[in-house]
């Protein structure tokens, strides 16, 4: 019999520790996949973040490291410069990049440094229990924030693509979101681009997933996903943010 | 520009012989961020590294600076920074997670004066930060205390041989006067090339061929971390059994034993000459290994010497350890020139002096 469906050989068998619903697990998946479909597992190594994906060290099948929270792009630029042929990808949720992390994500942008980030934003700090985040919405409510974000007293949310885009270094950002099937193959589309690029020698980049967090926001999975369309994506549009390869045309 | 072979004499700044001892240690990984007084090393180590195909990062921060470095260790290269006080301090949440991660760096502190920005004078302010962890968590850092530019070229090797054998985090710590004194310094080992140093069992590389690895600081398993930490424990005791160094002058029939390290070292051994031109026997013990401390050496001496002089950069860090290390059977007596200042040798030997004269 033909097997048509499995777990991909780029991620091993531990099962993963998220909640129902979320986005992390979908991304996981993709990258697996993307491991063994670009042939890159066996030159691979990760950098898991700290948040709830810390994890990540666990479930990919590659070499993999567990940095300092933020610090991924850091550590990619270490590993990166001293093992160019390897396919180095850093995984971090919004607060470990967009809060934490600023300046390392910035620099290693600016530095077009030859790396694939992938940056999850769910709106939330998951794992230590639903705080405010730099990209919680205006009036969405976390524990930091129990009457929503008030933007006079809590500042207002951090777009990563538009900001990164603002650079000259990066070479390829692009938005997704894993809430529909349509939307998670051009998630997969995206990622693929990502290591391409980095196999190419041509840079850095970032590709920014809007993800489900059914347990920070307090909804269902299936609310969660809708959100995800009706509000979420209104604030941060998806898109291609900078495509140096088609500037280069 | 200084390529020298081996045996060649060259007189040399401070900064630029650590900076060729790094290099002859094979190491090709330098990241840090500019911070008086060691700015030489990042500006020299840019011209040689780019000499010598290495990589050289100017980064945004030390933090990013400690990090880069944990990197390249994880993938299995000699990796190395330098930075002075305050700098340091942002690299102690790297220090600890590559402690966590049992990775081999070498870390180079070029001491000013402090606490904060303080100033850009010679200090040993960071004692305590250097020989007690520095960072959150139960560990220590192998720490190396040259005296010459003699020293900074050779302990770059040492500093990568011990923290490779013992999978720990080693640190040199200068300061601005050893930096920009100018000495001879011998070329006294062959360069080793980086290529012919062997690709450790526990490095990143992209598992071709083999199992998967994890480099990781966490254990969250029940139990697992605190036997993970008893471990490290029982290797940090070995550490402190094998590796003590230092340099004893006239020790054997002295009435007094100095003890100082660095700078004040170098200052005191002026003072050795002078007092034993006086006729006062007095001896110099200086630590070349901060941690571990050279406690057994002077657990000996104390059993016949009565008096002990710390002399210090600082306001008195060491003397923690030289009464560990003795026992409180000696007398101690300090003199320390905080912020910046350099005790001279006609101030430490009225020390002396008075110690002889009966001031406690
Ligand atoms: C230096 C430091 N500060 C704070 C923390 C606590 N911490 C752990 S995860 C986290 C936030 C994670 O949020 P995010 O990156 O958005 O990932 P998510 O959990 O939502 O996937 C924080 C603040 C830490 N581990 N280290
Ligand atoms: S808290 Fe949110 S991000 Fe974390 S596992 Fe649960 S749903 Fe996913």
């Amino acid at each position: 019999m033909k097997k048509l469906f499995g777990r991909p050989e780029g991620l091993t068998s531990t099962l993963l520790r998220y909640c129902p619903g979320c986005g992390h697990g979908i991304v996981h998946r993709i990258i697996g996949e993307l491991l063994v479909e670009l042939n890159i597992r066996e030159r691979a190594i990760g950098i898991a973040p700290v948040g709830c994906s810390v994890f990540a060290d666990e479930y990919f099948n590659c070499d993999m490291i567990q940095p300092p929270h933020g610090r991924g792009p850091a550590v990619s630029t270490g590993i990166k410069r001293v093992r160019p042929d390897c396919i180095v990808f850093s995984y971090q949720g919004d607060g470990d990049l967009a809060a934490i992390g600023t300046a390392e994500i910035i620099h290693a942008g600016a530095r077009n440094e030859n790396i694939t980030i992938v940056f999850i934003n769910n709106a939330i700090f998951g794992m230590t229990g639903g705080q405010l985040a730099p990209t919680t919405l205006p009036g969405m409510k976390s524990t930091t924030s129990v009457n929503g974000r008030d933007v006079k007293k809590q500042g207002y949310p951090m777009k990563v693509c538009e900001l990164l885009a603002a650079l000259d270094g990066p070479y390829y950002l692009e938005r997704c979101a894993v809430d529909t099937p349509k939307n998670v193959i051009k998630t997969k589309k995206a990622l693929k681009r990502a290591f391409k690029n980095q196999m190419d020698n041509k840079g850095f980049s970032l590709i920014e997933i809007l993800s489900m967090c059914p347990t920070g926001w307090g909804q269902t999975p299936v609310q969660a996903k809708k959100w995800i369309g009706e509000v979420m994506a209104q604030y941060y549009p998806l898109g291609v943010y900078r495509d140096r390869a088609k500037e280069e045309k | 520009m200084n390529k020298a072979n081996k045996a060649e004499k060259k007189l040399m700044y401070g900064n630029h012989a650590l900076v060729e001892g790094v290099i002859h240690a094979g190491c090709r990984f330098f990241a840090g961020y500019p911070i008086t007084p060691q700015n030489e090393i990042p500006e020299f180590m840019s011209i040689r590294m780019n000499e010598e195909g290495g990589v050289f990062v100017q980064t945004e921060s030390e933090i990013a600076a400690i990090n880069m470095l944990f990197g390249a260790a994880a993938a299995g290269k000699r990796a190395m920074t330098s930075s002075s006080s305050p700098g340091i301090s942002l690299m102690q949440e790297g220090i600890s997670y590559i402690a966590g991660a049992d990775l081999p760096v070498l870390v180079v502190n070029v001491i000013r004066g402090g606490p904060g920005l303080g100033n850009i004078a010679p200090a040993q302010s960071d004692y305590y930060q250097a020989t007690r962890g520095g960072g959150h968590g139960d560990y220590f850092t192998i720490t190396l205390a040259p005296y010459s530019a003699q020293d900074l070229f050779e302990f770059p090797r040492l500093a990568f041989e011990l923290a490779e054998k013992y999978r720990n985090p080693a640190l040199i710590v200068a300061d601005g006067i050893l930096g920009q004194m100018m000495e001879p310094v011998e070329f006294s080992y062959e360069p080793i090339d980086p290529e012919s140093l062997p690709e450790p069992e526990w490095a990143l590389s992209g598992c071709k061929g083999r199992e998967r690895r994890v480099v990781r600081s966490y254990d969250l398993r029940p139990g697992k971390l605190e036997a993970l930490n008893h471990q490290r424990t029982k290797k940090y005791e070995e550490i402190k059994k094998k590796e003590q160094r230092f340099d004893a002058l006239e020790c054997d029939d002295a009435d007094i034993v100095i003890v100082a390290y660095g700078t004040c070292a170098r200052v005191c051994s002026a003072v050795i000459k002078m007092a034993r031109s006086k006729g006062y026997k007095v001896g110099l013990l200086r630590p070349i290994t901060l941690w571990p401390f050279p406690a057994d050496v002077l657990a000996d001496l104390s059993k016949k010497v009565e008096h002990f002089l710390v002399v210090e950069m600082n306001c008195g860090q060491m003397i923690d350890d030289v009464k560990l290390a003795t026992e409180c059977r000696s007398k101690i007596s300090f003199h320390g020139r905080p912020g910046g200042g350099v005790p001279t040798p006609p101030e430490v030997l009225e020390k002396v002096e008075a110690i002889l004269g009966g001031e406690k």
